[in-house]
C-alpha cells in the first residue's frame, strides 16, 4: 500500500463560506428556539405530560445513534485491519464526535433546566442508564479523541489499534446503552424488550455509515479530490447489509409482540390504526428506509451509481428519523394500561391515544443539532489534515479490480 | 371540699378543650386514624412504611373531593390547558370491557416500595424516603422528564410554565417534574394527607397509616377484607393499595 497523504482543505471557496454561514444560521435558530421554550415553559412545544419527549429527542437520539456508526469506517480499520477503510479513519472518528456533539446538544437543550448539566455532571445515580449514558457519551468524546491523536500524530501511532479496539468496545456499549433508555422501560408497552439494545446497534450502522457516505462524497466533490470505485463500492455494499439487517430486526421484533396477545394492542397500534405512526412505520422506516435503499444499492440499474448511492444514503437518513419518532413518540402516544381488561377515562388522559403536533421551536432545535455536527465537521476539515489528497482506486486498494 | 370540687370540674373541662383543640388541629374528624407526629430533629426511619387504603365501593361517583383537596393543599392552579396542566392526584373512570360494570377511583403516585421513577433519575433528584414516601427534590431536578417515561402510573407531571402563589410546603419550579408528596408536610406533623382528610368529610373511602405496624386501623383494614395494587405484575410493592377492583 502507499503511503497515504492527508491534507487539510482550503477552505476559502465561497461555497465553503457559504456552508458555513447556511449551518450557522441553523444553530442560531437553534440556540433561539431554546431560549423561547425555556423562557416560556414547554408549554409552548407539543410536548404534553403525556408526551413527555418530543421532535427534539428524535433529533437526539438519531444522532447520538448515528454518531457510533460513524466510527464504523475506522473500526473496520482499526479493528478488523481491513487496510482499504485505513485512508478513511481520520475522517470516520471526526464525524463520530461530531455527531454524538449534536445530539448532546439537542438533548441538554430540552431539558427543563439546562442550567443545570453541571448537577448531571457531578450527581449520578448509578442504577439510572441515564447516568451511565453520560458517562458513555463523554467517555466515547474522550476515548475516540485519543483514537483521532493516535492517527495522526506518528509518536504515538504505536497505540493506534488498542486506542480502535477500545473506541469499538465503547462505541458497541454506548448505543447498548441508548437503546435500553427504551429497552428498560418496564411500563410502556411499546418499549420493554431486551432487543432495543441490538437494535439500536444495528440502526446506528447503517445511520452513521449513510452520514459518512453523505460526508465523504459532499468534502472530495466539493475540493475535487479523487475519489476511487474501490472504496465507494465496498461501502455501498456494507450500507445494503446494514440496512437489511435493520429490516431484519425490525421484523423479529414485531413477530415475537404479535405472538402474545398481551401486546396486540400496541402492535396494532404501531402497525394498523395509529394514523401518522403506521405511515411513518411502513412509509417512513420500512420503504423509504429500507426497501428503496436496498433496491439502489443492489438493484442492476443503480448498481455503480454514485447519485443512487447518495440518495440511498440520505433515505437511510430520513428513514432512521422516522423509525426514531414511531419509536420514541409513538411508544408514548400508546396509553399505558394501569387497568388490563378495562376501559379507562380520566381529566388525565388515561385511556387515550395521546395527540403530539410537533412544533417549530422543535424542529429547529432538532435542526440546530445536525448543523452543530456539520459544521464540526467543516472546520475540522480545513483546520486538520484528516482527508487523504487522493482515494483512487490505486491509493485506496491496489488489488481492486472493476 | 366544695372548692375542691370546683378546681376538679375546672382542670377537666381545660384538659377536655384541649384535646379537642389538639385533635381538631391534628386530623379533623378522623381521630381514630391520626399517625403519629416526628419531631423535627429526629431522621426519617424505615420502621414506618406510610402507606394509603382505598375502598372504591365507597369512592363516589363524580365526586373529586381528594382532587380539589389536593389542588388547594399544594396550590396547584391550572392555566386551563389540561395537556400540560399539574395532577397529583385525579378520578379515573373504569368501565369493564365484558360486563360494563363502572367504577371510579382516585389514582396518584403509588410510591412504590422500588420506585421506577427513583432508578432511572440521572441525578437521583427522584428518591424515595425510608418510610416510603417517594418525593422530587426540585433543587436537582433537571428537567429530564425520564421519570415520566418510566413511572407505571402516569403519576408525574412536569411544570410547563411559570407558577404562581407557591405554597411554602411545595415548592415547584418551571422545568422540573412533581408529584403527589403524600402531603409529606402534613404527614411529618402527624396528620393525614388533604387527600384522606377531604374524603373522610363525606364518603370515608381513604385510609393512610403505617402499613408496617399491625395495630393500624390501615393494616388491620388490609388483613381482613385484602387489598389490591395496581400493576401488580410489576412487583414494584406500591404504597397504595385498593379495595374493591
Amino acid at each position: 500500500m502507499k503511503l497515504i497523504r492527508y491534507a487539510s482543505i482550503d477552505g476559502n471557496s465561497n461555497g465553503y463560506w457559504g456552508l458555513m454561514a447556511l449551518f450557522a444560521a441553523f444553530i442560531l435558530a437553534a440556540l433561539g428556539s431554546s431560549y423561547f421554550m425555556e423562557h416560556n415553559g414547554h408549554y409552548v412545544t407539543g410536548m404534553t405530560n403525556q408526551i413527555v419527549w418530543g421532535l427534539p429527542h428524535v433529533f437526539a437520539v438519531f444522532l447520538i445513534v448515528a454518531a457510533s456508526g460513524a466510527l464504523n469506517v475506522a473500526s473496520i480499520a482499526s479493528v478488523f485491519n481491513k487496510k482499504a477503510y485505513k485512508p478513511l479513519t481520520r475522517l470516520s472518528a471526526l464525524l463520530a464526535i461530531a455527531l454524538l456533539m449534536g445530539g448532546l446538544i439537542v438533548l441538554v437543550l430540552d431539558l427543563g433546566r439546562p442550567d443545570r448539566l453541571i448537577i448531571a455532571a457531578t450527581i449520578y445515580n448509578f442504577k439510572s442508564i441515564f447516568a451511565w449514558n453520560m458517562i458513555l457519551y463523554s467517555g466515547f468524546i474522550g476515548i475516540v479523541g485519543v483514537y483521532l491523536w493516535t492517527m495522526m500524530d506518528e509518536t504515538v501511532n504505536k497505540f493506534n489499534r488498542i486506542a480502535g479496539i477500545s473506541a469499538f468496545v465503547w462505541r458497541l456499549m454506548l448505543t447498548t446503552g441508548t437503546g435500553s433508555i427504551f429497552g428498560f422501560l418496564v411500563a410502556r408497552q411499546g418499549y420493554d424488550a431486551a432487543i432495543m439494545a441490538p437494535m439500536f446497534i444495528i440502526m446506528s450502522f447503517a445511520f452513521g455509515l449513510a452520514f459518512f457516505i453523505l460526508v465523504m462524497f459532499a468534502t472530495y466533490n466539493g475540493t475535487g479530490r479523487e475519489l476511487g470505485d474501490a472504496i465507494v463500492n465496498r461501502m455501498r455494499n456494507l450500507l445494503g447489509i446494514f440496512v437489511a439487517a435493520i429490516l431484519y430486526f425490525f421484523l423479529v421484533f414485531h413477530l415475537t409482540n404479535l405472538y402474545a396477545t398481551e401486546h396486540h394492542g400496541v402492535e396494532a397500534f404501531i402497525l394498523r390504526d395509529g394514523g401518522v405512526f403506521t405511515n411513518l412505520f411502513w412509509i417512513g422506516s420500512i420503504i423509504i428506509g429500507g426497501v428503496v435503499p436496498l433496491l439502489m444499492v443492489y438493484g442492476p440499474f443503480c448498481k455503480k451509481s454514485r447519485k443512487a448511492l447518495a440518495v440511498a444514503s440520505v433515505l437511510v437518513i430520513i428513514g432512521g428519523l422516522a423509525s426514531m419518532y414511531v419509536i420514541i413518540i409513538g411508544g408514548q402516544a400508546y396509553p399505558l394500561q394501569l387497568f388490563p381488561g378495562m376501559e379507562v377515562s380520566s381529566s388525565f388522559f388515561d385511556g387515550v391515544v395521546n395527540t403530539y403536533s410537533p412544533t417549530l421551536p422543535e424542529l429547529m432545535l432538532g435542526l440546530g443539532g445536525v448543523a452543530l455536527s456539520l459544521i464540526i465537521v467543516t472546520l475540522a476539515v480545513k483546520a486538520l489534515d484528516l482527508l487523504p489528497v487522493s482515494l483512487a482506486d490505486s491509493v485506496a486498494d491496489p488489488h481492486h479490480k472493476d | 371540699m366544695k372548692t375542691d370540687n370546683t378546681t376538679d370540674t375546672s382542670k377537666r373541662k381545660f384538659l377536655g378543650g384541649a384535646a379537642a383543640v389538639a385533635g381538631i388541629t391534628i386530623a379533623p374528624g378522623v381521630l381514630l386514624q391520626t399517625v403519629q407526629a416526628k419531631p423535627d430533629d429526629q431522621a426519617v426511619s424505615n420502621k414506618v412504611r406510610w402507606g394509603m387504603l382505598i375502598d372504591t365501593n365507597k369512592c363516589a361517583d363524580g365526586c373529586t373531593d381528594c382532587v380539589t383537596a389536593c389542588n388547594s393543599e399544594h396550590g396547584l392552579a391550572g392555566h386551563d390547558r389540561p395537556e400540560t396542566d399539574t395532577q397529583y392526584i385525579r378520578k379515573v373512570t373504569l368501565k369493564d370491557k365484558q360486563t360494563g360494570h363502572v367504577k371510579t377511583l382516585p389514582v396518584m403516585c403509588q410510591h412504590c416500595e422500588t420506585a421506577p421513577c427513583a432508578d432511572v433519575c440521572p441525578t437521583g433528584a427522584s428518591f424515595k424516603r425510608e418510610d416510603g414516601i417517594v418525593l422530587v427534590d426540585k433543587h436537582i431536578c433537571i428537567g429530564c422528564r425520564y421519570c415520566m417515561m418510566a413511572c407505571p402510573y402516569k403519576a408525574r407531571s412536569f411544570v410547563h410554565e411559570d407558577v404562581y402563589d407557591q405554597k411554602d410546603h411545595t415548592p415547584r419550579g418551571k422545568g422540573t417534574v412533581e408529584s403527589c408528596t403524600m402531603c409529606v408536610h402534613k404527614v411529618d406533623k402527624g396528620e393525614n394527607p388533604a387527600c384522606v382528610t377531604a374524603c373522610n368529610k363525606e364518603h370515608k373511602a381513604m385510609y393512610f397509616g403505617d402499613l408496617n405496624d399491625a395495630n393500624s386501623e390501615i393494616s388491620k383494614r388490609l388483613k381482613e377484607h385484602g387489598g389490591k395494587q395496581i400493576r401488580a405484575d410489576l412487583g414494584l410493592n406500591p404504597g397504595v393499595r385498593y379495595q374493591g377492583v
